[in-house]
């Protein structure tokens, strides 16, 4: 942990005056690591890397887009047809944020599973969050950029969800639009702050990755790093790690960019925006779906507040949240591996936010997987339900009534244990 | 471990098919049959006869009414005409111009750097010509409807002379297997020997209606090819690199039990 002594004359120099150099070597050289992390501790780094990726392929789109409602479309087709590799970069972009959704929610769900949220974990936790609230944003505002119908749309009935706060909520929304409705003042500050939030997305990165390096990594047994046998340092254990890593996630992201471009996007965004034609269905991303559903479920009222005030509750609830569950989960134990009966609830947990994103796709009066009898709309309601259930009442008793499988006495202690079971 | 992380593996790959199913949720109209084009899987590529025999089709029927705005002549080099071929096409066509040095407008013949020019002044031209229905431009049509090249085939195919009984069909509308609500304003465009092909395909109206979605399918993702040849080699050069990245991966953890 001492400062490492430099041999170059230039290197000193710096560090001398800035100890940057010093800083990365402790942070991305020296890092002591968990050395039993799996697979699912690649996925912050491809998170990342993700990020990366869309800041600078956004950076080259800026250069040929015209953020105005007369000609956004238009320039986003002279991207795909006259810009040099215009299309490559367009479907990096596009299929990117799917990417940076798919990465971060497994990272997210890896965190539930682990208990990576527990103390001393819940400033490292809530900056996660944060940057999950930050991404949804950004991307909904980039999705509005090429003008199509559903850019407008979308950027329509989301904006139209302000509306629902008592008093200030048409007001607020007149002011969100920049007019009264979504039209060049709305496409124009969506632009601005589209640019704008990956940099705070940036900053909130770099606070993350600060706040795991002074609490350290979390790992699959859940034991805090004990002796210097647990662990390994960062570089070249785990750089090489997460280099795989990338080699596999680059195969499946380029599996969608070369290959099925718009497989995850939705046709009616090709049609130019269009204020007098409503699109039969208005149907977010696929990443947005689980909170549509959770939105659209709330269809009656209670104590007097309408439906969709609820709705929009609810939906920011749903995320908020997670918030709270460093102290709604009351186990000891971090690792649901080592607990028999919550490991079964998260992944019935999982298996709930996948019924609502299929909810959120469906329109509410379709039968539910074509069971006859099974409204969407009902089946929204009750996994919506569950989605709360689980953090509200699942975590505190479980917590309090499960009886945890012994712990191992280190991180080396589980590993030998393994290498001799196997 | 290994076991999550396949498990998380498999729930994303569910997730990407989850996305799909929200893509195909729309309409009350029957989905249109898949059919083959020469463009689909990992190796497809156009078939520039096919694109040219689309391009006929498109230039000789649809183009009386639907604009193709996103298409410059020059555009042509991609189904494979050349300089001489897309100078004598563009040639064909009166384009506004100007203003000139008095302060009028002119109409001049058309340059490969111009674009195809619409059938009609505005939509509101184009409506009261049709009916009240404005015909849809056809750059982007294969990419902005669900299944796009089997709809739109189905589409062009899918005309019935009479509604089935029962079904109230309105003054000037025209029954359609695949249009949402089955009521289409547009006349069936294509027949038996619409046009004349000088290669010797046969001129059957399913045959016109193949190769004119083949053209619309170019004028959509014009970059398919060099997108989809490009992806092969991204691809395998990954999988090389992927594979050499795990065995130094393996070498370096080889001493460290976890």
């Amino acid at each position: 942990m001492s400062a490492p002594v430099w041999n170059n004359k230039v290197v000193k120099w710096v560090d001398d005056r800035l100890p940057i150099i010093s800083m990365l070597h402790h942070s991305a050289y020296e890092y002591p690591t968990p050395k039993n992390l799996s697979y699912m501790w690649n996925f912050g780094s491809l998170a990342g890397f993700v990020l990366v990726t869309m800041i600078l392929s956004g950076i080259f789109l800026v250069m040929n887009y015209t953020p105005h409602t007369s000609m956004a479309f238009e320039s986003v087709e002279r991207i795909m047809r006259d810009v040099n590799y215009g299309w490559l970069i367009r479907y990096i972009h596009m299929n990117g944020a799917s990417m940076f959704f798919i990465a971060v929610f497994i990272h997210i769900f890896r965190g539930l599973y682990y208990g990576s949220y527990k103390a001393p974990r819940e400033m490292l936790w809530w900056i996660g969050i944060l940057i999950l609230l930050a991404m949804m944003a950004t991307a909904f505002m980039g999705y509005v950029l090429p003008w199509g119908q559903m850019s407008f749309w979308g950027a329509t009935v989301i904006t139209n969800l302000f509306s629902a706060f008592p008093v200030i909520g048409d007001p607020l929304v007149t002011w969100l639009w920049g007019g009264f409705s979504v039209d060049n003042p709305t496409l124009n500050r969506f632009f601005s702050l589209h640019y704008l939030m990956p940099f705070v997305i940036l900053g909130l990165v770099v606070l993350h990755v600060w706040a795991l390096h002074s609490v350290r990594s979390n790992n699959p047994t859940g034991v805090e790093i004990k002796t210097p046998q647990d662990s390994i340092p960062f570089h070249p254990y785990y750089t090489i790690k997460d280099l795989f890593g990338l080699g596999v996630f680059l195969i499946f992201f380029s599996a969608f960019v070369f290959f099925a471009p718009d497989f995850l996007g939705h046709p009616d965004n090709y049609i130019p925006a269009n204020p007098l034609v409503t699109p039969p269905h208005i149907v977010p991303e696929w990443y947005f779906l689980p909170f549509y559903a959770i939105l659209r479920s709330i269809d009656f009222t209670i104590f007097g507040i309408p439906a969709k005030l609820l709705g929009v509750l609810a939906m920011f609830a749903s995320i908020v949240i997670l918030f709270v569950i460093p102290w709604l989960d009351t186990s000891k134990v971090r690792s649901s591996k080592f607990r028999p009966v919550y490991k079964w609830f998260f992944w019935l947990f999982v298996i709930d936010t996948f019924v609502l994103g299929y909810c959120g796709a469906k329109a509410p009066d379709d039968y539910f997987m074509g069971i006859e009898g099974l409204k969407v709309i009902v089946m929204g309601q009750l996994s919506t339900l569950y989605y709360f259930v689980h953090f509200l009442v699942v975590m505190p008793l479980v917590g309090k009534l499960e009886r945890p499988k012994p712990l191992p006495a280190s991180i080396s202690e589980s590993v030998l244990k393994e290498g001799a079971n196997a | 471990m290994r076991k999550f992380a396949l498990t998380a593996m498999a729930a994303a790959f569910a997730l990407t098919a989850l996305a799909g199913t929200g893509a195909k949720a729309a309409g009350d109209a029957p989905v249109p049959p898949s059919q083959d084009w020469s463009w689909d899987g990992l190796f497809g590529t156009y078939d520039r006869a096919q694109l040219q025999r689309g391009f006929q089709v498109y230039k000789n029927v649809c183009a009386g009414c639907h604009s193709l705005r996103f298409i410059a002549f020059r555009n042509l080099q991609g189904i494979g005409f050349n300089e001489d071929q897309i100078k004598a096409i563009a040639a064909d066509y009166e384009i506004e111009d100007g203003p000139n040095d008095d302060g009028d407008m002119f109409t001049r013949p058309g340059k490969p750097s111009d674009y195809f020019p619409s059938p009609f002044a505005n939509e509101k031209a184009a409506a009261a010509s049709n009916g009240g229905a404005i015909p849809p431009d056809l750059s982007l049509m294969n990419k902005a409807r669900v299944a796009g090249p089997d709809y739109v085939f189905g589409l062009l195919t899918g005309y019935e002379e009479e509604a089935p009984e029962g079904f109230d069909l309105s003054e000037g509308k025209h029954y359609n297997h695949y249009f949402p609500g089955h009521q289409i304003s547009m006349a069936p465009p294509l027949y038996d020997e619409a046009v004349e092909y000088t290669d010797g395909t046969p001129m059957t109206m399913e045959q016109h209606a193949r190769d004119v979605v083949a053209f619309l399918n170019w004028t959509a993702q014009p970059e398919l090819e060099a997108r989809k040849s490009m992806g092969l080699k991204v691809i395998l050069f990954l999988i090389v690199l992927t594979a050499m990245l795990y065995a130094v991966k393996r070498k370096i953890w080889r001493d460290v039990e976890h």
